[in-house]
């Protein structure tokens, strides 16, 4: 078989090529990574991200397991190499919303939300937002804090452009206020800017759109949102995180207080015939890196995972595992509660579970529990407006030869990698970006030659 | 030539500006002879400033150019371009970060964080005068790959890699292709399993871009990436290959758990995998199975998690209870591993009536029989007490081992192992197909075990990262690499020692002297080696010991 030359390798774009461009949906870390292969092949990607920054999940967490690497500081690196590739174009603030046409030659409908934000002039600098009047619960801070109407997702934002969020913005809610236009000494802000439809003509498509976690208020008899002091991973995840609302500090949201007695309670939602049937892979093991930080952080905290199988099969997992417990006193109690309630005295919540090694039913009061949800397909891509490509009975996308087509969707020339096609953690995750690239490769290979 | 150094102080609106006063360090910076002209930018990254820098070094002749700003990460390559375009080579281009270094973290200190920012830029200069010119490293890439592994993780790397149109050289130590998943006779749940991975195996022994080398090993390995040199042993025979990239995927062995459980000695026990490969016959003759999984794993010599044990446990306990719908089994375990959806199988498991049931490993279950074993006795943790299970049949569940040959692989391809002696990725969370090394990859149960399903999408993976380079056709490193001096080499060997990407070697000099000798390809810049050398003779291009003590010498 002959060798293709991709049109991108070395220099500028060859927009003359015969190779279509490769269009990715979701910018977490599976989607990052994607682009980024095939980027360095030589091919010309869109990376299409609804939020107004790429960084995924991954960018929310404070720590990664079982390095403990710092979550941001091995991403960013890897988001500013996308903004800078020349065979990447970000577009963020946007939405795929329908997939036409054939295999090598789709036809691909993007809406992009208006930013009223030029971003060509747009520094990043955050002039306005510091005078911007209006304050909205931080979606990325899992509303802990509070952010502006017009922000950064977060600090490290790629693109390090702000938007402007129309739901809450005073002029366009109101129409008074233009405080931003005022202070922007770039001139960037442009408030007639219009939702707009661009079409894109594309090779093959790539889904990584990731999870979300599952709504645990449905699980009544944990009480979340009724009980103070009762928590999800994801609150937690930015409640340690020393760039999140609170500086890192595991501040109690009842009494602003640091718990002593700390508990993680796995499989909320997950493994559950009520819920979701299936594993959600990663519980496990983020359940034990974050009592772990809670011991780094505090001396005389205890931590107490409720686990029902401990499922620690990747690299070095056990070991991390037996850290936990050895060097850190993270006690693992096998066992599902039945239920927290709420000490009438204290407040704090008592967590009501059987010992199953010595077959009691006992009642422990804690400080803060730590539900971890069961993590579900991301609503956003499933693509109710595009019914060709098959979904799974729990909502992520069907790969019909999971084994040895691993990245092969129900649709030629579309692909899948990541968590919204299996539960899997982010070396998994990234392992399986990588792996998507080289199919579509492949494909556009075998495709040019014939 | 006279050095005309330019210095550009940007504002970056107010986060440098509003806490450092720039005007007071462009003042400070215009005292230092040599540098002719100092100015500031509201935003130095922007088009129009960009163009204004190009237009100052053309009309003020500026030969070296520093920029005091934000964080080199995101911004160096923009003005070493910059500088590039208006005529003037990249490497005279100095970037000091005035941002997070001084503005940021300073942000409440403002006359100090001025002046260390003064003190900063005062260095740049320092170094900017003994800049020198350099041109990028550039090696050619040969479009072939070497897979080491017949296996399925391998098979995958190759029929992709053949099928992007390279060529390929698939390296098997014994006289078949499909590894350890070709010894599986039932596969589950896709019970097609079997047939596909012939049609896999037989696809690669028809593609004409892949030469199979089986009953082969490799012998020896030089070079780099773009143009390793392998030598395949094939019996007496030896071939030389030149190849571009290299993968390995030489996979993991099934440990034989001689001396556990009465293995070996009792005549009904033994492992997964023997008892996948009994005929249906003598499978249909066995009533009452007892498995037992975390054999020989998860204890203090092998404490890892093997991962696909009870999948494969419970595999074959669906095929007894499906040949055999009134025999018996049950699986004792310490945890049941299945990730994600595979949750749906231990469910259907338990459905047809297989028994599950903790043991603890303080207590493991003992085997009761003479000659063959007719009890398994487990202490049961719910139940608080011994119970006692009839058998005719026990199957142990074995962890994946490291390859013995993993030692010898990884001296000879200069590559890390682990303490368990799996291969060792260059980073466990983003870079799990890769090593340090450029142009070696990584895939498979070589790595950690996987079941067939990772496998094959490592398989992938590492063929994306080999496609990489291949592509390209030619590769562009920074020349910020070290390099020896032979007049001050002793050779000693302490830099060898001390290089993380094995860059640095011997060589033999006329005069019967060994001196040191720095691949530049394989050398990354970290600078181990200079610090480590005790005569100065290495060096590290961009920061040398006189630029660095130039620098020095700017706050003195």
């Amino acid at each position: 078989m002959k060798k293709i030359d991709f049109p991108n390798k070395n220099t500028a774009h060859n927009i003359n090529s015969a190779i279509k461009p490769i269009i990715i949906i979701g910018g977490g870390i599976t989607g990052i990574q994607t682009a980024l292969d095939l980027a360095d092949m030589g091919l010309h990607v869109y990376l299409v991200e609804r939020s107004s920054s790429i960084g995924g999940r991954m960018a929310q967490l404070d720590k990664t397991f079982p390095t403990n690497d710092c979550s941001m500081c091995i991403l960013s690196p890897k988001m500013i190499d996308c903004a800078r590739h020349e065979n990447i174009t970000l577009l963020v603030y946007s939405e795929v919303v329908e997939i036409k046409g054939d295999p090598g030659n789709f036809t691909v409908k993007i809406r992009q939300k208006p930013k009223y934000i030029d971003h060509l002039k747009c520094t990043g600098c955050g002039d306005c937002i510091s005078k911007c009047p209006v304050k909205v619960p931080n979606e990325f801070n899992m509303s802990i804090d509070t952010r502006k109407a017009i922000y950064l997702r977060f600090p490290q934002a790629v693109p390090k452009k702000v938007v402007i969020d129309s739901d809450h913005c005073l002029f366009l809610t109101k129409g008074r206020c233009r405080a931003c236009e005022k202070v922007c000494q770039a001139k960037a802000i442009d408030f007639a800017q219009m939702e707009k439809l661009v079409e894109l003509n594309a090779e093959a498509v790539v889904f990584a759109t990731g999870f979300e976690p599952y709504d645990v208020s449905k699980l009544k008899e944990y009480g979340y949102g009724e009980i103070d002091n009762v928590i999800t991973a994801m609150e937690y995840e930015r409640l340690i995180s020393a760039s999140g609302p609170t500086g890192g500090e595991l501040m109690r949201r009842s009494d602003n207080e640091i718990p002593n007695r700390l508990a993680f309670i796995q499989c909320v939602g997950s493994r559950d015939i009520r819920h979701k049937l299936y594993c959600s892979s990663v519980c496990c093991m983020y359940a034990t890196k974050e009592a772990i930080l809670a011991r780094e952080h505090y001396d005389n905290l205890s931590a107490t995972i409720f686990y029902t199988d401990l499922r620690a099969g990747g690299k070095k997992f056990q070991s991390y595992i037996s850290r936990a417990r050895d060097e850190y006193g993270v006690s693992y109690l096998r066992g599902r509660p039945g239920r927290i309630e709420q000490s009438e005295e204290s407040g704090n919540p008592i967590i009501v579970y059987e010992d199953t090694t010595t077959r009691e039913l006992k009642k422990t009061e804690v400080d803060m529990v730590v539900l971890c949800p069961a993590l579900v397909p991301s609503e956003a891509h499933s693509m109710k407006n595009n019914p060709d490509i098959e979904i799974d009975e729990y909502g992520f996308i069907k790969i019909p030869d999971r084994i040895f087509s691993p990245f092969d969707t129900s649709r030629d020339g579309i692909y899948a990698c990541g968590f919204c096609q299996a539960p899997q953690d982010i070396p998994t995750a990234v392992v399986q970006a990588s792996g998507a690239a080289a199919r579509v490769a492949e494909f556009i290979c075998t495709a040019n030659v014939r | 030539m006279k050095t005309r150094i330019g210095v550009f102080v940007c504002r970056c609106g107010n986060n440098i500006g509003g806490v450092i006063d720039v005007p007071n360090v462009l003042e400070d910076v215009r005292s230092i002879s040599n540098v002719v002209l100092a100015e500031e930018f509201m935003y130095a990254c922007s088009e129009d400033s960009l163009s204004t820098l190009k237009e100052r070094i053309k009309e003020h002749g500026l030969n070296r150019v520093v920029v005091a700003a934000c964080t080199p990460r995101t911004h160096e390559p923009l003005f070493k371009r910059c500088c590039e375009e208006a005529g003037l080579n990249r490497y005279l281009f100095e970037f000091v970060n005035i941002r997070e270094q001084c503005a940021w973290i300073h942000a409440h200190e403002k006359a100090k964080a001025t002046k260390k920012a003064a003190g900063l830029v005062r260095m740049g200069v320092g170094k900017a005068f003994l800049l020198k010119p350099r041109e990028d490293i550039e090696i050619d890439i040969t479009p072939s790959a070497m897979i080491i592994g017949g296996g399925v993780s391998g098979i995958t790397s190759a029929l992709n890699l053949a099928r992007q149109g390279f060529e390929v050289h698939l390296v098997e130590r014994s006289d078949h292709l499909g590894g350890v998943a070709s010894d599986f006779k039932t596969w589950f749940p896709d019970r097609e399993g079997d047939r596909k991975l012939s049609h896999l195996v037989r696809s690669i022994e028809c593609d004409e871009n892949i030469t199979v080398y089986l009953s082969s090993k490799i012998k020896d390995c030089s070079g780099n990436l773009g143009a390793f040199t392998v030598v395949i042993q094939d019996g007496d025979k030896e071939r030389t290959v030149v190849v571009g990239t290299i993968v390995i995927a030489t996979g993991a062995g099934v440990l034989k758990p001689h001396g556990l459980y009465g293995y070996g000695e009792l005549s009904n026990v033994m492992t997964q995998m023997e008892y996948d490969n009994l005929s249906k016959r003598r499978k249909e003759k066995y009533k009452k199975v007892v498995m037992i999984n975390c054999v020989g794993t998860r204890v203090t010599e092998r404490p890892y998690c093997s991962q696909v044990c009870c999948m494969i446990a419970i595999k074959n306990a669906i095929s007894v209870k499906e040949s055999n719908p009134q025999a018996a089994v049950h699986i004792l375990h310490r945890d049941i591993l299945v990730y994600g959806t595979a949750e749906e199988y231990y469910r259907y498991a338990m459905e047809l009536g297989i028994g599950f049931s903790r043991y603890t490993i303080e207590a493991p279950p003992q085997i009761l029989g003479e000659g063959s074993g007719d009890t398994v006795r487990y202490y049961d943790e719910t139940a608080g007490k011994d119970i006692d299970i009839s058998c005719d049949l026990v199957v142990l569940s074995t962890p994946l081992v490291a390859q013995e040959e993993n030692e010898s692989m990884a001296k000879l391809f200069k590559v890390p192992i682990s303490e368990e002696r799996f291969f060792l990725e260059a980073h466990q969370k983003l870079r799990p197909v890769e090593f340090a090394t450029d142009g070696i990859y990584i895939c498979g149960s070589a790595r950690w075990p996987v079941d067939i399903r990772e496998s094959i999408a490592q398989g992938y993976a590492a063929a994306a990262k080999a496609a990489i380079p291949m592509h390209r056709g030619r590769v562009f490193f920074e020349a910020i690499t070290a390099s020896c001096d032979e007049k001050n080499c002793s050779g000693c060997g302490s830099c060898i020692e001390v290089c993380p990407y094995n860059a640095v070697d011997y060589k033999d000099l006329e005069e019967d002297r060994k001196v040191v000798e720095v691949n530049q390809v394989k050398c990354k810049g970290c600078g181990c080696c200079v610090s480590a050398c005790k005569n100065g003779a290495m060096q590290q291009h961009g920061f040398s010991d006189y630029q660095l003590l130039s620098m020095i010498e700017m706050m003195a």
